[in-house]
């Protein structure tokens, strides 16, 4: 069975017009979001996208916005907590119940 | 051997240094990367120049007591240690203390370039994290091949945390490709990164910097024997991060190994309460928490594509219903006299919200939650939660202490 998340949440942005349709997003993609048709880049599955920022990063044209973040409850509690941004605290010496 | 009349007395032996630089038993928690950095740097700036002679000393540092360095590869830039790609009881030990978060953040190896096999100019260079378990993975699949394996600082995170971190990133990649002086040992300009570094790595800016061409492998190590002898092709399948059931099954340790220290204060708490109160906290309890606990940290994760609905809180919330349910038939509620409904009723608000919460925890081991989506399901999961579990145990607590 597929696991599939919320539903028209996520922050990806495609502009087409600077798209070049060079294909290096699909290549990065985890989940299968983009697809090339007729040479242009199509968003296809959009609630798949798990906004980990790889296309964004890797797009030499910058034609994709994304705000990139950690689906991770543990972080967003600890971000509420400190009032910093949420991030994996998977360095911090003392914290074992870290998300990954 | 040369290297003595190269340089100098306090460099006479450069494996003695080695040990030194690196002492098994404390290591030295995030300065490893920057002594190795520094001392290598500085070592052939001060001593040898350009000179060819300097080639014997080591690249990466390490310790020859490793049980997974069987031996040494002389380059034109220095001796790199090779690797076995056999696993042993100690690193299959490691990875067991690992998952269940003991001494976790201390596995990992120093950054720098191991070899695999013979690599010469020509073979494949593979990127990886210093996450001893991730390079063990990665180690283990590459029998039979020629291979170079750059180890980034992650401070040993795991290439996808590190990589959302970006730790795992554009800048400590074009470093660590300066200090192993990847250009003289590979002339061929191509890395191999796993593709769930690519959300901190920037493909084009990497090779602006340097020349070297970023090639995304497959998501899993099992596959990139594949990918190697495919001539670098990625199919599709390769490129998709599943989370099966045994994906989801190895992350549960954790999980529980994180709710021990809250358990044990919750417990302290019903204990002292038990010498006050009316109704004592027994048995029932102490196994209705832990059920509840256990719903949400394992069977939810492992049940997860199965249980309808999409929000983890809320999926956690339904099987912890179930369970409340069950504990309370269990405990005699409506036939036994003594079983109270007030206390039935706070078991079942607080008992489905503790498996609620710890499912909701478990967004954070899964690969397909977005940061957005797990905003959404907290604000309208957690204040439900505090609230149903404060009502909760303030019934069960009447319970307790009025006996009603
Ligand atoms: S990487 Fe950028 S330019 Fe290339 S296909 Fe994707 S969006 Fe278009
Ligand atoms: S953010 Fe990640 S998951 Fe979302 S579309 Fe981009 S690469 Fe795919």
């Amino acid at each position: 069975m597929k696991n599939r998340y919320l539903k028209n949440v996520v922050t990806l942005k495609l502009d087409s017009n600077k798209c070049t349709g060079c294909g290096r997003c699909i290549e990065v993609c985890p989940h299968k979001v983009f697809e090339l048709q007729n040479r242009k880049l199509r968003i296809i599955n959009k609630d798949g996208c798990m906004e980990c920022g790889a296309c964004a990063k890797n797009c030499p044209f910058a034609a994709i916005e994304v705000k990139p973040g950690v689906g991770c409850a543990y972080a967003i509690i600890m971000g509420w907590l400190t009032g910093s941004e949420p991030s994996c605290d998977c360095s911090g010496s003392s914290n074992s119940n870290g998300c990954c | 051997m040369e290297n003595k009349s190269c340089c100098g007395s306090d460099n006479s032996d450069p494996k003695a240094k080695v040990i030194k630089v690196k002492p098994k038993v404390k290591v030295p928690k995030v300065k490893v990367p920057n002594i190795e950095g520094v001392s290598s740097a500085e070592k052939n700036r001060s001593c040898c120049g350009g000179s060819q002679k300097c080639s014997i000393d080591p690249i990466t540092q390490y310790d020859k007591k490793d049980h997974w360095i069987i031996g040494e590869v002389k380059t034109v830039s220095g001796i790199v240690p090779r690797v076995s790609t056999q696993l042993v009881i100690s690193d299959i030990f490691g990875a067991w203390k690992a998952r269940w978060g003991i001494n976790r953040m201390n596995y990992k190896i120093n950054p720098g370039i191991y070899a695999v096999g013979n690599p010469d100019k020509d073979s494949p260079v593979l990127v990886t994290a210093n996450y001893k378990l991730t390079f063990d993975t990665l180690r283990r699949e590459l029998s039979d091949l020629n291979a170079w394996i750059l180890v980034l600082d992650t401070k040993g995170i795991n290439v996808w945390c590190a990589a959302g971190k970006g730790t795992f990133g554009t800048k400590e990649l074009v470093s660590r490709i300066g200090k192993t002086r990847l250009h003289d040992i590979a002339t061929h300009r191509t890395l191999i990164l796993p593709q769930l570094g690519a959300p901190g790595v920037s493909a084009h800016e990497v090779e602006k910097q340097t020349g070297f061409k970023v090639i995304y492998g497959p998501v899993r190590a099992a596959d990139i024997k594949e990918f190697i002898n495919s001539g670098m092709k990625v199919t599709g399948e390769m490129r998709t991060v599943k989370f099966n059931l045994i994906d989801r099954l190895v992350l549960t340790p954790m999980e529980l190994v994180g709710t021990f220290k809250v358990s044990l204060i919750i417990f302290g708490i019903l204990f002292l309460l038990n010498l006050v109160t009316a109704n004592p906290f027994g048995i029932y309890d102490f196994y209705g928490y832990g059920g509840a606990l256990i719903t949400g940290c394992v069977i939810t994760p492992v049940l997860l594509p199965w249980i309808p609905g999409r929000a983890f809180a809320w999926k956690g919330w339904l099987l912890g219903l179930i369970w409340a349910a069950v504990i309370n038939v269990l405990s005699g509620w409506t036939v036994s006299p003594t079983f109270s409904f007030i206390r039935g009723l706070g078991y079942l608000l607080v008992l489905p919200c503790i498996s609620a919460f710890y499912a909701m925890n478990f967004t954070g081991s899964s690969t397909y939650t977005s940061f957005s989506g797990v905003l959404k399901e907290m604000k309208i999961a957690v204040p439900v939660i505090a609230v149903s579990i404060i009502i909760g145990t303030i019934l069960i607590l009447l319970n307790g202490f009025l006996g009603i």
